[in-house]
């Protein structure tokens, strides 16, 4: 990966005979920072966490674009038992092939008698989904306006401040929720906003402002260093010296930004599924939260359980690898 | 100072007149006509024309003296925002959720504002022990827990199971008893990410020269904490408790609707479930106004206590 300070072995051919014996070889930004974030164990036990989310979320997604029938847990849509099961209490269940036997479940069967462990799994795909695509659009918005906002100055900078400052005075939430009540059932260049995809757009439309502050900060920052000074001394245009010097530099920063408010996304998707606003025909974990609501009053916990857990434990490994990186990669941008 | 305010003051039109572009577009263009929804699907063609023009959608959007887009700034300006699909005046319907809201979140913004800061300098005299470690990571399991999990369990242990609190908000109750649990609700979600924050704050004040002289010069940590750090403090706390004002008006909209509390919030959601766009927009609107006047009102303080700021 690209670094400020890369440097190899090959550069010290310069210096006089037996001196490279004193000089270690050095270490890129990132190769030391991941050499320090591998030092701390519970950082690592959490990135591994992340990276079981995101598999079992690309697990899903490819089962279900492939259609594969097996293994038994991608089916979310099968009756496995009666409706509102309690979990891990044996129950006899006839199957479709006039089968009787003794069955248990372990998270319980929803109000359909579908097994709450699948749709729990199910719903890391579609929240992973929402917050991917929330994360990609807000990137994308966010990245290129704050560089050249920093990077050019001027009037282009007093306008993409202006934005900013708009946005940020609505607050966040009537924000989300009007961009997402209006992008709802609409059609936009042919492209049917359904279901999730109107979640993951009103988000990434209202997200980059974040994003987009940092990177101009950094930009306004860096572009008055000495290795940029040398780029432009050598004849690089702005759009080099922009993408190959400037962006790989800050690249750091995108991703510890990304990490932390990936948490956000999925949090946010569960309050849109509250408010009717998320998905309708699969299941998501703020559905699922949603559907607890009535059924907590009969004592069926046990789906709202599910969905709490699976939330707080990807919410919370990715809160503490954030942090961990963020110390790791660059201990002066703690802004908490 | 004046220059200085009057600067500041005129600073604040183009985020108006922003925030209101950014709503009409958002309404009138993206979400346009909406009085098919507003008759119901088995509207005739005379309906539907005179909910159109009673809404104004017959208008042109922009090149008219009597357009859209020209009504969409009058209607903000003069905070004439007219009526709600079901015809009750936006204005009265928003007047009336201010109470109730209030009553909720003010009880609630207070109490996690003192929990959170003494608990803050707790974790301080404590800092980096194990103790310190687990308070953090506690922190962050707090704020991993989506909030509609802390009511829906927090409603159910305590008002279902328990039967500690009333389950709903009830108006002939005392607001004590019926608003308690919805308080302690929000205060216990909150106190994580606060929690957090002032930690940061506090530490960040324990590394400055002043500290360290304070310790050489022999005094107990308890004394540097509460009369030098504290009082240093007090400067990102005020900043940040004046700007979280206009979010007490505008309620908890999750907690609201839990519980029933006829707050803002409820309004917000009842909004959204008809897509009532016109109270969504003057609901939008006016909050980006209380907000712009209060990060006005800090500027000015700020200027006025540090007279280095009118310079910049």
């Amino acid at each position: 990966m690209p670094g400020p300070t890369r440097e190899s072995n090959s550069n010290n051919s310069s210096l006089q005979p037996g001196a490279e014996e004193h000089i270690p070889p050095g270490r890129s930004l990132w190769a030391d920072g991941i050499r320090r974030l591998r030092k701390q164990r519970l950082a690592m036990v959490c990135f591994w966490i992340v990276v079981f989310y995101l598999g079992l979320a690309a697990f899903e997604w490819i089962a279900e674009v492939r259609k594969w029938e097996s293994p038994a847990f991608i089916r979310w849509n099968e009756i496995v038992g009666p409706s509102y099961q309690k979990p891990m209490v044996p129950y006899e269940w006839t199957t479709a092939d006039g089968k009787t036997e003794i069955r248990r479940e372990w998270m319980g069967t929803d109000f359909m008698g579908r097994s709450t462990f699948r749709r729990a799994l199910y719903g890391a795909k579609t929240s992973i989904t929402v917050a991917l695509f929330a994360s990609l659009i807000s990137l994308a918005i966010g990245v290129p306006l704050g560089a050249a906002a920093g990077y050019f100055r001027g009037w282009l900078d007093e306008l993409i401040i202006w934005l900013i400052s708009t946005l940020s005075t609505i607050p966040y939430l009537l924000l989300l929720m009007a961009f997402a009540v209006v992008l709802r059932d609409k059609t936009v260049f042919g492209l049917e906003l359904r279901g999730i995809t109107s979640v993951y757009l009103a988000m990434g439309l209202t997200s980059w402002v974040g994003i987009c502050r940092l990177i101009r900060g950094e930009f306004i920052k860096r572009k008055e260093s000495e290795y940029v000074l040398a780029a432009r001394a050598t004849g690089c245009s702005n759009t080099r010296i922009i993408f190959s010097h400037l962006l790989p530099n800050v690249f750091h920063i995108i991703i510890i930004d990304l990490s932390l408010r990936f948490v956000h996304f999925i949090h946010a998707e569960v309050i849109l599924s509250f408010l009717g606003l998320g998905e309708t025909d699969k299941p998501s974990w703020g559905a699922m939260i949603d559907a607890a609501r009535a059924e907590l009053a009969r004592d069926v916990w046990w789906e709202m359980t599910a969905a709490t857990i699976a939330i707080f434990l990807l919410s919370l490994a990715l809160n503490l690898f954030g942090d961990a990186l963020r110390d790791c990669l660059d201990p002066k941008l703690r802004v908490d | 100072m004046t220059v200085y305010i009057i600067r500041r003051l005129l600073y604040t039109v183009p985020i108006v007149v922003g925030v209101l572009l950014l709503t009409f577009f958002l309404f009138s263009v993206v979400g346009g006509d909406i009085s098919q929804q507003i008759a119901g699907k088995n509207a005739d063609a005379e309906t539907i024309a005179e909910i159109r023009h009673e809404y104004g959608f017959d208008k042109p959007l922009f090149w008219s003296l009597d357009s859209q887009f020209i009504d969409h700034f009058r209607k903000a300006l003069t905070f004439n925002f007219g009526r709600a699909l079901d015809r009750e005046k936006i204005s009265d319907k928003i007047l009336r959720g201010v109470g109730p809201s209030l009553s909720l979140t003010v009880p609630m913004f207070l109490g996690t504002l003192v929990l959170s800061i003494s608990l803050a300098l707790m974790v301080a005299f404590v800092r980096g022990s194990w103790l310190d470690v687990a308070a953090v990571v506690l922190c962050v399991a707090g704020m991993s827990i989506p909030y509609l999990s802390f009511i829906i369990y927090g409603q159910y242990i305590f008002a279902y199971k328990l039967g500690m609190f009333p389950i709903m908000y009830m108006p002939e109750e005392s607001l004590l008893t019926s608003l308690a649990l919805p308080v302690l609700i929000g205060i216990a979600a909150g106190l994580g990410g606060n929690l957090r924050f002032y930690r940061t704050i506090v530490l960040d004040e324990m590394r400055s020269d002043y500290v360290r002289t304070a310790f050489a010069k022999g005094l107990s940590t308890s004394k540097v904490l509460f009369k030098h750090v504290l009082k240093n403090a007090l400067i990102p706390i005020i900043t940040s408790v004046v700007l979280s004002i206009p979010y007490l008006f505008l309620g908890s909209l999750l907690l609201e609707r839990f519980f029933g509390i006829p707050g803002l919030g409820s309004l917000m959601i009842e909004a959204i479930a008809s897509r009532d766009f016109f109270i969504i927009n003057a609901m939008t609107f006016i909050f980006s106004l209380l907000i712009v006047v209060f990060t006005l009102l800090t500027d000015i303080c700020y200027a006025w206590a540090d007279p280095r700021i009118k310079l910049e």
